[in-house]
């Protein structure tokens, strides 16, 4: 259950679309369900009222789409950022990857999103409505007549169980109030990948990605990906495919891009929020995070605007290449 | 009509197995349901759907064509077709048995496409009913029942038992495989079960959906419609809704440089990307509304311009489960259709 309320923010969004401070919005409309919401750039006081949604499926970072966005609109645009979209945002002014000066940020709690997979694992499938009802989801289904009560603390994403931060880094105006970065248990998971066998985690990233369909789906939606043009996608640089051509080459791409996104992923985690196959790609993302905390102490990208991030930044403490190597499996 | 108990099913894949390879939906790792070869201790999911559509059978990801070796100044061109044996994909939803005629309008057309073709020769699909569709669910709206799919066998699964008609010669090879796994039934058990799927269809979020605004010659009306904008604004531009897709049959063609000859594959391709149909001109869809304009006017209008006014989409609902902004077919259908009815 979210504490912030729809009506707060429509009854916000709209006097800032009246006075003029903003000309247009980007927040989540609803869908033909409760659970199906789509991102969208709202321009009138009517659309709000009608369209505008908030509840525990707004799980999107629109913090990416201010790049082409601010570009689009005269005047300022409205973003809503949620505590862990703030980290994104920063890293993308960091970047000089949008107008700051084009952009009113608000700021919004969040209590953790659902996942409607783990609602369905629960209730089955056929849902015809979801309610919040204090700590729970009412969940109506075809099948049932009785809706369920499902504990939102048990349909949360994996992200969000995992939640690093309630604290907000960014934002012009805060609604409600500001949390405190959490001591989240994300890395455990890296852990258990860490103590396995070279073949052990050989198989089980074989058996993750083999799944890969190359939608591209988590580079598209990843706030640290904005190339105007990603190597994978330019004829010209031999590594163009539109299909994972063997299993060598499925696992690259996922290697090259957690590579490239390294020291600047704030681990949001939407690349595995929209990866249609399940595949946990913010593991491979949160090993390089815990690797550059170890070797070069705690960095979260994200966190201020302008900070040099380890890998970018030389000091005469970095530690040498040959401890990296002595720390890892030389059988690996 | 015949029947097998559910405890007996995989006597019935067993059986199938000596002689043909046998896919069906099996539960993956991560609980997802995926088409997978059967063998023993591999159980048949009750997942609805699979999230990949079967149409890999037919027409696969990535496939290789034909390879060309060089050596000096020969370039020798070697055939790397293998003639498939026969293979048989049970378990398929009425909604993806739709999509194989889809898609044999547009690969068994002249020129006829002669790897599809060839799968398509050799694979016995063995269709099941469904039981327990999700809200996502729209197959009625392109004239699917999917209490009654279609396929070489068709077979309804009930609490206890698995029911099977034979459509095809094809399909009545299959019967007489199993005939001594399974026994003559009446069909008042899947007569009962079509009733109450029908009464479940009626109570769908998306039954009354409609596809009479759209059709053949619609273009004009649709082409330019304003709401276009607002649709794909925030559009990633992924592949998602193109890959899940059992109906999206574009694909690309490439040459592969193995350092001593080019292997010649091909792979689907998506509309929403940018070097979709890339030409020596340069690309003839700038924007991304316009390739997702694209995608939509394709199952809705162009499709059914060339095929008898049958659309391009299925109803199969994986679009609306798996876009990562949630924004599909049906979301497109009501916003401009509902406009534009004529």
């Amino acid at each position: 259950m979210q504490k912030i309320t729809k009506d707060q923010l429509v009854e916000k969004t709209v006097a800032l679309l009246s006075d003029g401070t903003v000309s247009a919005v980007l927040g989540w409309s609803r869908g033909e369900f409760d659970y199906d919401i789509t991102p969208a750039v709202f321009k009138t006081a009517e659309d709000l009222k009608e369209n505008f949604v908030w509840n525990d499926f707004c799980g999107a970072n629109f913090s990416k789409y201010l790049v082409a966005q601010t570009g689009k609109v005269e005047g300022k645009i409205l973003v809503f950022l949620k505590p862990c979209d703030t980290y994104s945002f920063n890293q993308l002014l960091t970047e000089h990857r949008f107008d700051r000066e084009k952009v009113y940020a608000v700021g919004i709690p969040c209590e953790g999103m659902a996942d409607i997979a783990k609602v369905k694992e629960i209730v089955g499938d056929g849902i015809v409505s979801i309610e919040a009802d204090g700590e729970n989801l009412k969940v109506s289904t075809l099948y049932e007549d009785a809706p369920a009560l499902v504990n939102a603390k048990d349909v949360m994403a994996e992200r969000c169980v995992n939640c690093k931060s309630k604290k907000h880094v960014a934002y012009d105006e805060l609604m409600g109030d500001d949390g405190e970065v959490i001591e989240s248990n994300r890395f455990d998971e890296v852990a258990r990948l860490e103590a396995m066998t070279p073949d052990e985690r050989f198989a089980f990233w074989q058996n993750e990605l083999s799944r890969c369909i190359r939608c591209n789906a988590c580079r598209d939606a990843c706030p640290a990906c904005t190339c105007e043009k990603c190597v994978f996608d330019n004829p010209a640089s031999s590594v163009e495919n539109k299909a994972p051509a063997n299993s060598f080459e499925e696992k690259m791409f996922h290697i090259i891009r957690a590579f490239h996104v390294a020291g600047r992923c704030t681990d949001c985690g939407e690349c595995s929020r929209v990866c249609p196959q399940n595949i946990p790609l913010h593991l491979l993302n949160r090993k390089f995070i815990k690797d550059i905390n170890e070797f070069y102490g705690e960095y979260q990208a994200g966190a201020e605007v302008g900070s040099r991030a380890p890998l970018v930044d030389y000091t005469t403490e970095d530690l040498e290449p040959g401890e990296v190597f002595d720390r890892g499996d030389k059988d690996a | 009509m015949r029947k097998v108990s559910l405890d007996s099913i995989n006597k019935v894949f067993a059986k199938i197995s000596e002689s043909n390879k046998l896919y069906l939906p099996v539960d993956g790792s991560d609980g997802v349901a995926v088409y997978t070869e059967w063998s023993e201790g591999k159980e048949w999911s009750n997942a609805l759907n699979t999230v990949r559509s079967p149409k890999d059978f037919f027409f696969p990801q990535m496939e290789n064509l034909m390879e060309f070796k060089t050596s000096g100044k020969n370039i020798e061109l070697v055939d790397i077709r293998d003639e498939k044996e026969d293979f048989v994909i049970f378990g398929v939803r009425a909604c993806d048995v739709r999509s194989f005629d889809i898609l044999d309008r547009v690969f068994l057309s002249d020129p006829v496409d002669s790897f599809y073709a060839s799968r398509r020769e050799h694979g016995i699909i063995v269709s099941v009913a469904c039981s327990k569709p999700s809200e996502t669910c729209f197959c009625k709206t392109f004239g699917i029942d999917a209490a009654n799919p279609d396929g070489d066998v068709t077979a309804w699964k009930t609490e206890d038992s698995v029911y099977f008609v034979a459509n095809t010669e094809k399909g009545e090879a299959f019967m007489k495989k199993i005939e001594d796994l399974t026994e003559e039934c009446d069909d008042s058990a899947v007569t009962a079960q079509k009733e109450r799927i029908a009464k479940i269809m009626e109570k769908l979020p998306l039954a009354d959906l409609s596809t009479d605004a759209f059709g053949g010659g619609k273009t004009d009306t649709f082409f330019n419609a304003p709401e276009w904008d607002e649709l794909s604004q925030t559009c990633l531009g992924c592949g998602t809704c193109t890959f899940v897709c059992p109906t999206c049959q574009c694909y690309d063609i490439k040459d592969f440089n193995t350092g001593n000859g080019v292997i010649r594959y091909r792979c689907w391709d998506s509309c929403m990307y940018s070097e979709f149909t890339k030409m020596a001109h340069g690309n003839n869809r700038l924007s991304q509304k316009e390739r997702f304009r694209q995608r939509f006017m394709h199952k809705l209008v162009y499709y059914p311009e060339n095929n008898e006014g049958i659309f391009g989409c299925v109803g199969c609902g994986r679009c609306l489960a798996k876009c990562p902004i949630s924004m599909n077919i049906v979301k497109v259908m009501k916003k401009i259709g509902g406009n534009k009815s004529e």
